[in-house]
């Protein structure tokens, strides 16, 4: 039997400081969900760059399709009015 | 229907500066030249670990045996993210590493080279990471956006290689006189081999023209390797090391410096497997990777018996 | 035996454990199963060196000689090397190294949590810090001893082998001398005797949950704390002190 294999590819995600955003860091190789963890933490956390960690099996990320992006995307290019900047203030309005 | 899948629109992608993704149309070529050239890459990455590790527990202090250890496990770490990043490309790293054991993927010739003394750790950080950042630095605005976030993550962690190799020069120059001697015998056997690590010259480089049309390369080999060469003259002269080139030449006109002929021959002849160390580099890979097939197999074992119990918790 | 002069002998023999531990780990660099694991080791090298320095600049400290960590990690001859038998033992296959992790990692976080309150402050704030890189160490080597002994069959026959085989290692961990009763008075040590059931509770729950089998009682060996060693220190330092050795007056 040839069951030898380089285990399951995860993606991983930082939080560099609490209430920032999970950045995509990279991806590891890993079997479970605590080995995953472990080599997350120990590759990507080297010099003091996260202060919390997500580990997801690649497999389970759904991606779009770029053949996609112009159904996806630019309908929302005309939407300006969703952007604060489209509306007119009476001059010499405040704090608004 | 519009013609996203056509070459010319990637062309033209790639012309306005834009990043290719994994699921972006590219050119099957464009897809081949990343898998050699960022495997390549990777593998570099994981022999480069060998020449260095030869000198772990030799590490003359606590402090240098850290610095040492970290900067290797930094090398393994960029291999794996590079191996991830030719993973997008539809390529398992169990296949990379199998092309690497069959001898059809390639890695930097440079690591065929020995380790011999103490002051070779500190050739290897300043020389050969000196090369090499020099070409990662260019590498960090390649067109692939996956290889492009690998090298930029990279880059920032290798700055630091450089600059414990040199002060391991700099320490040794300023020391006794056998340590000024190994400093110059390091210099002596690295000088050329890191010099060759940017390629043939331009106009014998056959596959430079697409991978410099696709902004895979952004810069040539021959302009790479004059921006390493100009740094770091001047570095070795500061500290007291001898470049072993009795025609280097200042061009004032330019202010670059002009060198010998370098020994392609001697680069052919690595390549073509007939350096110092390229059996015992990948000897040394095969047969850590076959004793840990066991444990690999094992996690997988594991990983199916409890799979279930698992996937419940997720 | 003064305070002082028991404080440098313990501080001394905590160094060693971790200079000579982080010895045979740094051997394992691009050696191990897969990439993502040769970091992992790394790391634990890389925490075993940093408290090795720590322990040893402390050790110079109260020697009050004018030596520094690095004269005491590379100029000593053999028998002045205190580290425990059991981390100067070869890494073997990757059950050995495990299961070394294993027995050492739980040892060492019940120890560094107990030495946090030692009245020697340098100690403390070394065991403060040592005390979080070994709970990590512990854990990654309680995964790991699960996952192979409850993987194959080969890991389970591998790792059984390894429990059994350094098991005779593990009794001298718990001894204590003369230096320990003058400091366990003092407040600064760690009273050991206290650790081992604790110790043993940690191992069992770890190898009943591997599907394995606790090792027999065994003779156990000795010989560290008065600086009679196995075989294998002489090889270890035969490298670790090659330069310091070869070119004596050489500042690196």
């Amino acid at each position: 039997m040839n069951s030898d294999t380089q285990l399951d590819l995860w993606e991983v995600f930082i939080q560099s400081k609490s209430g920032q955003p999970y950045i995509h860091a990279g991806s590891i190789h890993a079997s479970d969900m605590k080995m995953a963890m472990q080599n997350a933490r120990d590759t990507y956390t080297r010099r003091g760059e996260g202060t919390s960690i997500w580990v997801v099996p690649s497999k389970y990320i759904v991606a779009s399709n770029p053949d996609d992006n112009a159904m996806l995307f630019d309908p929302s290019n005309d939407k300006i009015y969703r952007h604060p900047t489209f509306y007119v203030m009476p001059e010499g309005a405040k704090n608004i | 229907m519009h013609n996203e899948h056509s070459d010319s629109n990637f062309q033209s992608r790639i012309d306005k500066g834009e990043h290719i993704e994994a699921r972006d149309y590219m050119p099957e070529n464009y897809r081949k030249h990343l898998i050699r050239q960022m495997s390549q890459h990777a593998h570099s990455e994981v022999i480069g670990m060998q020449p260095e590790g030869n000198w772990i527990t030799r590490a003359p202090s606590l402090r240098s045996k850290q610095i040492l250890l970290a900067k290797i496990q930094d090398e393994g770490g960029h291999g794996l993210y590079l191996y991830s990043a030719a993973e997008t490309l539809g390529i398992s790293r169990q296949e990379l590493i199998q092309s690497l054991h069959s001898g059809k993927a390639k890695y930097s010739n440079i690591f065929n080279y020995p380790a011999l003394n103490w002051a070779d750790i500190g050739a290897i950080g300043w020389l050969v990471d000196g090369a090499a950042i020099v070409n990662q630095v260019s590498l960090q605005r390649t067109s692939y956006g996956p290889y492009s976030r690998a090298m930029v993550r990279i880059c920032k962690e290798e700055s630091f290689h450089q600059r414990q190799g040199y002060e391991i020069m700099a320490k040794m120059m300023k020391g006794t006189k056998d340590q000024q001697a190994m400093a110059q015998d390091a210099m002596n056997r690295w000088w050329w081999p890191s010099l060759m690590m940017f390629g043939p010259h331009d106009t014998d480089s056959p596959r430079s023209s697409d991978a410099v049309k696709w902004r895979i390369k952004r810069e040539t080999n021959d302009e790479l390797r004059q921006k390493f060469i100009d740094k770091t003259i001047p570095q070795a002269e500061l500290i007291g090391l001898k470049v072993p080139d009795d025609k280097i030449k200042l061009d004032e006109k330019t202010g670059h410096y002009k060198i010998g002929e370098i020994n392609w021959e001697e680069f052919q002849r690595v390549v073509a497997g007939h350096g110092p160390c390229n059996k015992q580099r990948l000897d040394h890979h095969k047969l850590y990777f076959n004793q840990g097939a066991w444990v690999r197999e094992a996690a997988e074992a594991y990983k199916q018996k409890h799979l279930k119990q698992e996937m419940q918790t997720i | 035996m003064t305070t002082k002069e028991a404080t440098f002998t313990y501080t001394l023999r905590l160094g060693d454990d971790a200079l000579i531990l982080g010895h045979r780990l740094s051997e394992l660099c691009s050696k191990a199963p897969f990439i993502e694991e040769d970091l992992a080791l790394t790391n634990i090298a890389l925490d075993m060196i940093g408290r090795a320095q720590a322990m040893l600049s402390h050790a110079a400290e109260l020697e009050g000689k004018g030596k520094t960590a690095d004269d005491l990690a590379y100029r000593r001859p053999e028998i002045n090397y205190y580290n425990h038998l059991i981390t100067e033992q070869p890494n073997g296959d990757f059950a050995h190294t495990i299961v070394r992790q294993l027995y050492l990692s739980a040892f060492e976080f019940l120890f560094y949590c107990e030495l946090e309150k030692s009245k020697d402050e340098t100690l403390a704030a070394i065991a403060k810090k040592a005390s979080k890189e070994v709970q990590y160490h512990w854990q990654h080597a309680m995964d790991w001893t699960i996952r192979l002994g409850d993987g194959t069959g080969e890991s389970k026959r591998r790792m059984q082998i390894a429990l059994y085989e350094l098991w005779m290692y593990t009794g001298e961990l718990f001894e204590m001398d003369a230096v320990d009763e003058t400091l366990i008075k003092a407040g600064i040590a760690v009273d050991l005797t206290s650790l081992k059931t604790q110790w043993l509770n940690l191992i069992k729950n770890t190898v009943t949950e591997a599907t394995l089998l606790m090792p027999d009682d065994t003779y156990m060996q000795s010989g560290s704390r008065k600086g009679i060693h196995s075989e294998h220190l002489g090889h270890i330092l035969s490298e670790l002190q090659y330069l310091q050795r070869a070119y004596p007056d050489a500042i690196w």
